[in-house]
This record gives structure tokens, sequence and C-alpha cells, in this order.
């Protein structure tokens, strides 16, 4: 369980975040929204704590990880993944070096057995027998799945995914929603997706939080966000540039 | 708070930061398990590649000084002598200064920039994501990897420094072997050679830590990166001469006492 309390942030004299609270249950699928440079990505970055924030408490499962420091979060970051906007692979390494990390790191498992891991997670992203493969000769889709391999070969409660569609074409991006499902159904795990890509959002999210002038705005179920009569809910779900309701457009909802 | 105020404030904040990234690496050398794989190729990568040009500097900082030497001590028929300023000086100052200054251009600069690169790309914060402290993974191996190679590469740079200046004196300048050879034995001593070493240990850990820090705290995109190679280069080599001066001065005063 992920529970925020009046999460404050500044980059400088730049306030991000300000008096953000919400909870994330377990196995649950939320999506984040709002606009970008709105600070979607500085608030996923604090749930892993890849970010401190000047105030407020971020637990996991009960914890405060906030006051934590860089190695006592190793052990609270074993239940997480991550995949990163750019994918952030390690080019320097193959796909399979990528994506076993963590496992030759701990040296716990025989070569073998981490192979096999490899290739049953490369299975799962739909990319088998790439692992000889470097992250140059990949395209932003495959990079994309290739992160998220992975974000959840170690098995973890919790992915973050930020922007995961961003940059790729309507085809690679319904793939990847779909993917993201399955994962979900799969893994059994409490997804936290932050996007502005609207239908994303719609097919992701049980639950939809909008970001909004800092503070969580707007909450509710997909069904509830596209149906909101609020001006700045519908602004953001219609992708107009002025409040539709300020302009008395007859919205399709309505 | 004005212009030198600020400038001021972030050089503090800096160096704060250096002092808590230094501590943080060695905690870590004696609770984190070395990847000798890593550190092996960093070694490689610090040692064996940079011996062309740590060889060629020696080599040319030998024979330059050898001959200048020569010039001088010519004029008070004190030719003989030459080998031995050439010994002292490369085995205490200018081995293990140009070594260092050297290995801070080539492998500074690429420690701030590679590290930058993963920075910008977010790699660093995926490492994080997979429970994996950076300085662990990124920093010790290359910090040992200078320890080690630095006064292996200045050992490499003293003795062809000296090789260099023995040839350019005897063979083009004319000066006496035998003389030349045993005024090198009597005026050089181990201390002369120790002192380099343990200069060049110390030079290895200023560029290895600074070129971390520079890498893992740069600015974002291209010019981040950019700017954080040219300063890593910069302050490595400032600190190395400045730590040269004061190391010089101790360990005199202390070598001198005993």
């Amino acid at each position: 369980m992920i529970e925020v309390c009046n999460l404050e942030k500044s980059f400088g004299t730049h306030k991000i975040l300000e008096g953000v609270s919400f909870c994330i249950n377990k196995g649950e699928s939320v999506v984040i929204i709002g606009r970008s440079g709105g600070g979607k990505s500085v608030l996923l970055k604090h749930l892993i704590a890849l970010l401190k924030p000047d105030a407020g408490q971020v637990r996991i499962d009960g914890e405060d990880i906030v006051p934590l420091d860089e190695r006592q979060l190793l052990r609270v970051r074993r239940k997480f993944g991550m995949l990163f906007q750019g994918a952030a692979l390690f080019d320097s390494m193959t796909v399979a070096e990528n994506i076993s990390f963590a496992f030759r790191r701990d040296r716990s498992l025989p070569q073998d057995e981490i192979a096999r891991k490899v290739a049953h997670v490369l299975e799962l992203v739909d990319l088998p027998g790439i692992e000889t493969k470097n992250p140059s000769e990949l395209s932003g889709g495959m990079r994309k799945r290739v992160g998220l391999a992975r974000a959840i070969v170690y098995r973890p409660q919790i992915v973050l995914y930020d922007e995961p569609t961003t940059g790729l074409d309507p085809i690679a991006s319904d793939s990847i929603d779909k993917l993201i499902l399955r994962v979900r159904d799969r893994l059994d795990v409490t997804s936290v997706v932050v996007t502005h890509d609207m239908r994303s959002a719609r097919r992701l999210g049980q639950r939809i939080l909008m970001l909004h002038e800092k503070r969580i705005y707007a909450e509710g179920t997909p069904d509830e966000i596209f149906g909101s009569r609020d001006p700045i809910v519908r602004q953001f779900v219609e992708g107009t540039s002025e409040p539709t309701a300020e302009k008395g457009i007859l919205l399709p909802y309505e | 708070m004005g212009f030198w105020g600020q400038w001021i404030s972030d050089w503090l904040e800096g160096l704060g930061r250096l002092t808590l990234l230094a501590k943080d690496t060695f905690t870590s050398l004696f609770t984190f398990k070395v990847a000798w794989r890593d550190l092996l190729y960093q070694i490689y990568f610090v040692g064996v590649k940079s011996q062309s040009v740590v060889l060629i500097t020696g080599a040319f900082t030998g024979m330059v000084l050898g001959a200048q030497t020569y010039f001088q001590f010519h004029k008070v028929k004190m030719d003989t002598a030459t080998l031995a300023v050439v010994s002292v000086s490369m085995c205490s100052e200018l081995g293990p200064v140009l070594t260092g200054l050297m290995v801070a251009g080539r492998v500074g600069a690429a420690i701030a920039a590679e590290l930058g690169t993963m920075r910008v790309t977010e790699q660093i914060d995926a490492l994080r994501t997979l429970a994996t402290h950076p300085v662990d993974y990124l920093v010790v191996p290359r910090l040992l990897a200078l320890h080690l190679a630095l006064p292996l590469l200045t050992a490499e740079s003293i003795a062809i420094g000296i090789c260099a200046g023995y040839l350019v004196g005897v063979y083009l300048l004319g000066i006496d072997p035998i003389y030349s050879w045993y005024n090198m034995l009597r005026y050089t001593g181990t201390t002369d050679v120790a002192v380099g070493l343990l200069k060049a240990l110390i030079f290895g850990g200023i560029v290895a830590i600074i070129g971390c820090y520079k890498g893992m705290t740069c600015g974002e995109g291209a010019e981040g990166v950019g700017r954080a190679t040219t300063e890593a280069v910069v302050y490595s080599s400032i600190t190395i001469l400045i730590t040269n001066f004061f190391l010089t001065l101790t360990l005199g005063k202390i070598l001198h006492t005993l």
C-alpha cells in the first residue's frame, strides 16, 4: 500500500508540489494525469524515493521512506520496478545483461537459471530471442518493452510507469498499453502510471488522479473523470487549450 | 546575497557534496563486495589504455629536463650532476604530477562524460530502482582502479623519464656516463621514489572522486555533460597541483625530522 501525505517539493524557488495527498491500495491500478511539466514524473519519483520531498510523508506498506538514507532505501526499492520515460537501458550492456542486472549483482542464482528467467520475461513482453542485441539496435517501442522486462523480472509488488507511451506511434502505444494490462493481471502487481495520453489513462486506470496547480485536483474512476463537468478536468480530457465550459461549448458528455 | 556571496555559497555546497561522496565511497569500500569483472575492466581502461600518453609525457619530460639542466650545469662544470637532478625531479615531483595531470585529462574526462551521460539518460536512477547503490557500482571500481593504476603508471613514467634523460645527456650532450650514473644513485634516495608513488596514490583518488562527482551531479542535456567533463579536468588538475605543494611541504618536513 502506498500512502502520500502532504507532499511538498520545490526546485529552487519554483514550487512543483504543494500538499499532495493520496492513497493507492495493494493490487490497484492508478493513473496520474496532468499537464506536461506539471510535476507528474516528480511525484512518481517520490514514490520510490528517487527524489526527497521538502515536506510530507511517503509510506510504503506503512513505513515512511522519506527519512531513510540511500542504503536503507535499497531494501524498500526491492518492492518496486520502474519503467522510465526513455527506458533508461544501460547502453554498455546487451538486452540480457540489462534484464539480469540485479541477479548478476546478487550472485544468488546460477547462470542457466538467470538465462531462463531472461528468456521467460522476454516472451512475456513479446520480444523472444533478442538477448544478445544492444539497446542501440532497438526501436523506441522495443526499448520500452525491454525496460519493462527489466522492471518486472524480479517480480516486484509495485510497478511504476513514467509516460510509457510518450514518443510512440499509436500502434506501438496500444501494444504497450496491452502489455501493462497483461503484466498487471498475470503478476498481480500494484500499477502506478503517469501519462497525459488520455486513451491510455482510460484503458489502464481503475482510478485516475489528476494533478493540477501542484495538487491532486480531481480523483475518480475513469468514467467519473471522463464524465466530469468540471471545466479544468474537461479541458484536459478534451485536449483543448482553454476550458471548454467557459467558452459555452456543449460537451458530448453533458 | 551578492554575486560573490552566492559563488562562495555554491562552492562550499559543492565541497560538502564532494566530501559526502568521498565518505559514501569510503563506507562502501568496507561493506561492499567488489565486482572483480568491473574492477578489471576499469584497471584496463585506466591503466593499460593510458600507457602511451604517460610514457610519451615521461620520456619527453626527462629529455627536456636533462637537456636544460645540462645547459645550466655546464656553465659551472657540474655536467655529471645532470642525471641526479633529472632522477630526483622525476621521482618526487614531475613523474607523479605529470602522470596525474595526463590521467586527469584522459580518464577524469572520460569518467565525467560517461557518468554524466548516464545521469541525463536516467541510467543512474535506473540503477537505484534496481536496488543498486550508484557509489558501489560506479564509483568504487573506478576509485580502486585509479588508486592502483596511477602509482604503476607513475613508476613507468619515472623509469622512462630517467632513461630518456640519460640517453640525451650521455649520447647527445656527451656527459660522462659512469659519473652520471654514480651521482644519480648517490643523490636519489628510496624516499624520493616512495614520495612519488605516495603522491600518485593520492592523485589517483583525486581524479576518481572529482570525475565521478562531476559526472553524477552534471546538469541537463549535452551542455551539462560537456560542462561536467571540462570541470572534472580543470578541478582535478588544479587540485593535483595544490595538493602536490602541500604534500611536498608536509612529507619534506616529516622525512627531514626522521
